[in-house]
């Protein structure tokens, strides 16, 4: 109910905001067409890199999105009812991380295809590709959630946001992108998805602890 | 009490660190440098040649040593985390704070060693291998801790924000490693391990298990000194550190 009630929420703000909701697709699709620019008459070399440059790619528009995670809620002070109100931080926090994956996370899973199509992708690696971005993205939602909460309300998100979640983000990138890279080339993407899916296990059951114990150390002066 | 408890009890209070680690500092600081000076020189120029790679494996008494305690220090810190969240021991936090500056300096120096080792090895100076690949996730690692304790304000919230980081990082240190691992590699089998005999023979890994005690050593006492500095610092509005200092004026002995 508690993870319902705050992914509503979310999500109808999110709605009532839609400029700033299409950000992070936005920039995916940005950064896949600059990158196709630059790579635009080799398309051999294009094609072979194409599923790396698109998981990078999402992943550092995952990483822009997760500053926004609670910046607004920190700022009107509904982050401080959220931890004063008694009731299961870590259910709220889930919440919050599946509102935001719907609006950051499943557009670029769903833009993937397009963006490899741009990127001259090899055929059988667009389905993996999905279904690696979309069992990969909500772990990276989950990382970034730790980093934004422990920036929350320094003022200086971006870089040391990026600085502290980026390596975090790695054996993520890893298996996200080896299963799309072992996909083209013929064979089978299984044991990689299975990695992601047990890590997304472990990042949604360890994450929001970290995520409450941070945020109530935001609130401290 | 048992006496364990009672020494964890004591922990908490840095004034009573301080009065009792005056000699182990001289004491590892001695001990470390010696057996670096011994190693390194029994390693670098009595140790037998490599059949293979000639002399450039002479690189591994300090590549070795350096890229163990890369690791070391983290896990390290991972641990004062979960003691300075759970029994808010300051202690710990000061031990955190003064160990990642150390930490990402010996990680820089496995880098670079690897490097150095890699151009006549491997032909180029940088290779994305398992291995070196996740020990420079582990550099940019110490370079977030440092960053997150600069931007947060108050020692005090800084310290546990840190903390948490250090906690999410340690345990994303093994995956990390296993992830990169299982990826790509290319790096030589670890050269020591715990469980199996050495395959390389008596006279070329003493000279490195004699190194890695001793950059063990020498890290500690490098620590250690941070740490005295560190209390003296954070605790300067106490009786007790002008006492010190007035006691440690020069002539008067301390």
């Amino acid at each position: 109910m508690m993870v319902l009630a705050q992914a509503g929420r979310d999500l109808r703000i999110a709605f009532r905001s839609r400029g700033e909701a299409t950000h992070p697709l936005a920039f995916f699709v940005l950064a896949v067409t600059l990158f196709g620019l630059g790579l635009g008459s080799d398309l051999k070399t294009l094609g072979a890199v194409s599923v790396v440059a698109v998981w990078v790619i999402a992943l550092l528009a995952c990483m822009l999105a997760a500053e926004s995670l609670f910046r607004r809620d920190f700022e009107d002070g509904t982050l401080e009812q959220m931890l004063l109100h008694g009731r299961p931080v870590f259910l709220a926090v889930l919440g919050k991380l599946a509102a935001h994956w719907c609006v950051s996370g499943l557009p670029l899973v769903v833009f993937a295809p397009l963006a490899g199509f741009m990127l001259q992708a090899p055929g059988p690696a667009l389905p993996i590709l999905v279904l690696s971005l979309a069992v990969g993205t909500p772990t990276l939602t989950a990382i970034g959630a730790i980093a934004a909460a422990l920036t929350a309300g320094l003022g200086r998100g971006g870089l040391l946001l990026a600085l502290i979640s980026l390596p975090l983000y790695v054996p993520v990138l890893v298996f996200g992108a080896s299963a799309s890279v072992v996909a083209a080339s013929g064979s089978s993407a299984v044991p990689q998805l299975l990695w992601l899916l047990a890590m997304l296990a472990a990042a949604l059951t360890f994450a929001p602890f970290a995520v409450g114990f941070a945020l109530r150390l935001s609130q401290e002066y | 009490m048992g006496r364990l408890a009672t020494f964890a009890h004591r922990l908490g209070s840095p004034r009573w660190f301080f009065d009792i680690t005056g000699p182990w500092l001289v004491v590892l600081s001695v001990i470390g440098i010696a057996l670096v000076a011994m190693g390194s020189v029994w390693g670098l120029v009595f140790a037998p040649e490599d059949y293979q790679q000639g002399n450039s494996f002479r690189i591994i008494y300090v590549h070795v040593p350096t890229a163990h305690l890369a690791e070391a220090l983290y896990l390290a810190m991972g641990a004062a985390g979960v003691v300075l969240l759970v029994w808010r021991m300051k202690l710990a936090d000061m031990f955190i704070a003064v160990t990642a500056p150390v930490g990402m300096a010996i990680t820089g120096v496995a880098l670079l060693t690897g490097a150095v080792w890699g151009k006549p090895t491997w032909g180029a100076w940088w290779v994305w291998d398992a291995r070196t690949t996740s020990v420079l996730v582990l550099f940019f690692l110490y370079l977030g801790l440092m960053a997150l304790r600069q931007a947060v304000p108050g020692t005090e919230r800084a310290g546990r924000a840190v903390a948490v980081l250090a906690i999410v990082g340690t345990v994303n240190v093994p995956i990390i490693k296993y992830s990169v691992d299982w990826w790509l590699t290319l790096h030589q089998p670890a050269s020591f391990s715990l469980t199996e005999q050495p395959s390389m023979p008596a006279e070329m890994w003493l000279p490195l298990l004699v190194n890695v005690i001793g950059f063990y050593c020498f890290v500690a006492a490098v620590v250690l000194a941070g740490l005295r500095n560190e209390i003296l610092e954070r605790e300067s509005d106490t009786a007790w550190v002008r006492d010190w200092l007035l006691r440690a004026q020069p002539g008067s002995g301390s």
